[in-house]
């Protein structure tokens, strides 16, 4: 298969061990341009060595790989300027303020501090510009380590785990300023453990586990493809098991004094049914999540 | 490289340093209170003098006292005792060097052989008073007479060498924990490796963080001149000091190598804290910045030459202190770069971007 020449990122039969342990058994990918692209799996599932060999921070034991259609390894300096990679919200200078930390990273890539102070509000951290990186709480460090990997306008953003640490309302804060980016029309690729992240944030997910791709697609397309049943929930006490059961016959009901809940794999008809019985208080549909694309391709229940 | 980028990093790495006040205070400031209280301890001793207990009547003792007061009060210290037994138990103790006695023509000089240095001087000044005494009594007054002078010369006062020992010492801490702790904390907290990612040479990086540890340096060494120069301490720099700074550079450049090495190997900052401490602070020691080789054990002379640290403190005392040529300094100069670049050689092979 040879590669497409308009892919961001082509990536076959990527493989990496370290000694006997292999962390990258066999991947192979493309990122489109523009793609806001995610790599979803469990710790230890080899989503940060794939990242790490595409950032040309480690190198490959074996398979192709271009990235602006240029080769990462060895460092290659034709595509650092043109790459933006997100550390540690803690990979900064010691003792800096975030307006000094920026500013640095910005010379680095011969950016005026002018553009170095716009990235700085873009971000929202323009009343913490004289605060030290030390002393920023965990969502801004993060906001401004994101702020530093963007300073030089890059095409294409490599984020690990951007979300890793934080509180669930800095997380959404977060998904907000990440979807602006790849809205300017930057590629971005990013890891993480959060099935709901990949799912709000992503066009495309590849689910990983133990060094190897299970599955790769829009993450909608990905719960379509399972076919499991549609968990619809109501008050308890609104209808009888009995009576809930003749609704889908096929399906499963259980009320544990709560809630009536229905599994069932025709939600149209049950939910006809409860809205003519005008049972439809406290109502709840929930479709199958990654979690279970998860569980139906490993057998596993997901623990990130 | 970058010149650009070479500027903000050393001054990123420069903030980075005024602003850590461990840092400061360790490089600075505790160098700067050991040359206040030791300067101060010193201040005025030079040469040492013995202090004798006479037990009895000394008849030799006291008539040398008699025609020579003021020589022989420049050495000798003497006190009476009639008790023998204490007087011994003191010089036990090293309170006092010696203790002497006379019966009929018989001198009995007692003295401890902890000190060397001060037991060979208590020889060498008690048989000379014998042989004074024997030159008198065969009546051949031949106009011998003990005169001591230390082989120093008169202005080497202890703030002569305990100004470049301790600055040496200031500045090999300096560079092999300034050098060991960036690496290390720069590799944990993946600072290393955005610098990787970023288009600029590792040279730019390197040469930024060496300059900042060189100019850390030459702070220590201007601050510890203004000091060590008052009138209250009293160093007198001799007329080729100047050569001090480029030992200073040359003994930073092999400590932050050593640094390097450190570095290269401790997985975190507790650990080259730790071996760094392991390696400066014996050689502190055995190396001539504490303990003036001088005035050290020949054990500790002997091992010295091992001792990076020593060629730092030598070549400072040869052109600070001693008086001597611009010239001296140079075999100190090329034994620190030697060992700069073969360090810093095998660093470079054992290198880590990453912790992993």
């Amino acid at each position: 298969m040879v590669a497409r020449v308009s892919a961001t990122i082509s990536v076959q039969n990527l493989r990496k061990s370290y000694g006997s342990m292999v962390a990258v058994r066999d991947v192979s990918f493309d990122v489109e341009q523009g793609e806001f692209f995610g790599i979803l799996g469990p710790n230890g599932a080899g989503k940060t060595t794939t990242l790490e060999m595409l950032e040309g921070l480690r190198q490959p034991d074996a398979g192709q790989l271009t990235v602006l259609g240029l080769r990462p390894w060895p460092r290659n300096p034709a595509l650092l300027p043109r790459i933006g990679v997100q550390l540690q919200s803690s990979s900064f200078f010691e003792r800096l303020t975030a307006r000094e930390q920026i500013r640095t990273f910005a010379s680095l890539y011969g950016i005026s501090t002018r553009r170095a102070d716009e990235m700085l509000a873009i971000v929202g951290l323009d009343e913490q510009a004289e605060t030290k990186a030390e002393q920023l709480s965990g969502g801004q460090a993060q906001r401004l380590s994101i702020a530093c990997a963007l300073v030089h306008d890059p095409e294409l953003v490599f984020m690990d785990e951007p979300t890793g640490a934080l509180d669930p309302q800095a997380r959404r804060n977060l998904w907000d300023l990440l979807r602006q980016i790849n809205a300017d029309g930057r590629t971005v690729v990013l890891t993480t453990h959060h099935m709901d992240e990949a799912e709000t944030l992503c066009d495309r997910v590849a689910i990983m586990d133990r060094g190897e791709i299970l599955k790769l697609g829009p993450p909608a397309a990905l719960v379509r493809g399972l076919d499991t049943p549609v968990r619809i929930s109501v008050e308890s006490g609104l209808l009888s098991d009995a009576e809930a059961r003749t609704l889908t016959p096929a399906g499963e009901v259980a009320d544990d004094g709560v809630s009536l809940t229905i599994a069932t794999r025709d939600p149209a008809s049950v939910l006809a049914g409860l809205a003519d019985r005008h049972a439809l208080a406290g109502l709840r549909v929930q479709g199958a999540t990654l979690e279970d694309v998860f569980l139906s391709l490993t057998g596993r229940e997901y623990r990130a | 490289m970058n010149l650009n980028a070479f500027r903000s990093l050393s001054r990123a790495m420069f903030l980075g340093f005024v602003r850590d006040r461990a840092a400061l205070v360790f490089s600075i400031l505790i160098p700067v209170l050991f040359l206040l209280l030791f300067g101060s301890i010193y201040k005025g001793s030079s040469a040492p003098r013995l202090s004798v207990i006479e037990v009895g009547q000394v008849s030799l003792l006291d008539q040398a006292k008699a025609a020579a007061p003021s020589e022989l009060g420049k050495i000798l210290t003497v006190t009476h005792s009639a008790n023998l037994a204490a007087a011994l138990a003191d010089v036990r103790k090293g309170t006092d060097d010696a203790v002497v006695q006379q019966q009929g023509r018989t001198l009995e000089v007692h003295y401890s052989i902890a000190d060397q240095t001060t037991a060979g001087i208590v020889q060498a000044v008690f048989s000379s008073l014998v042989q004074q005494a024997d030159v008198a009594v065969a009546g051949t007054n031949a106009g011998f007479q003990l005169t001591t002078q230390q082989v120093e010369d008169k202005s080497l006062k202890p703030i002569q060498y305990l100004a470049p020992g301790l600055l040496g010492w200031a500045i090999a801490s300096g560079g092999a924990f300034g050098a060991s702790i960036t690496l290390v904390s720069w590799r944990q907290n993946k600072l290393l490796r955005r610098l990787r990612l970023a288009p600029i040479s590792v040279g730019s990086v390197v040469l930024a963080r060496v300059g900042v540890s060189l100019a850390v340096a030459i702070v220590q060494l201007a601050v510890f001149l203004a000091i060590a120069t008052r009138p209250y301490f009293g160093l007198k720099l001799s007329a080729s000091w100047w050569m001090a700074i480029p030992v200073v550079i040359c003994g930073t450049l092999a400590f932050m190598a050593i640094g390097l090495l450190v570095g290269s190997f401790a997985k975190t900052q507790q650990a080259a804290t730790a071996v760094a401490n392991i390696i400066i602070l014996p050689m502190a020691f055995l190396g001539g910045a504490f303990i003036p080789l001088d005035f050290a054990p020949p054990w500790i002379r002997d091992v010295s030459y091992a001792m990076p640290l020593r060629y730092l403190v030598t070549g400072m005392q040869n052109v600070m202190a001693r008086g001597e040529g611009p010239a001296s300094a140079l075999p100190a100069i090329g034994i620190l770069l030697g060992l700069a670049a073969v360090l810093t050689a095998i660093s470079v092979r054992v290198f880590r971007w990453d912790a992993v």
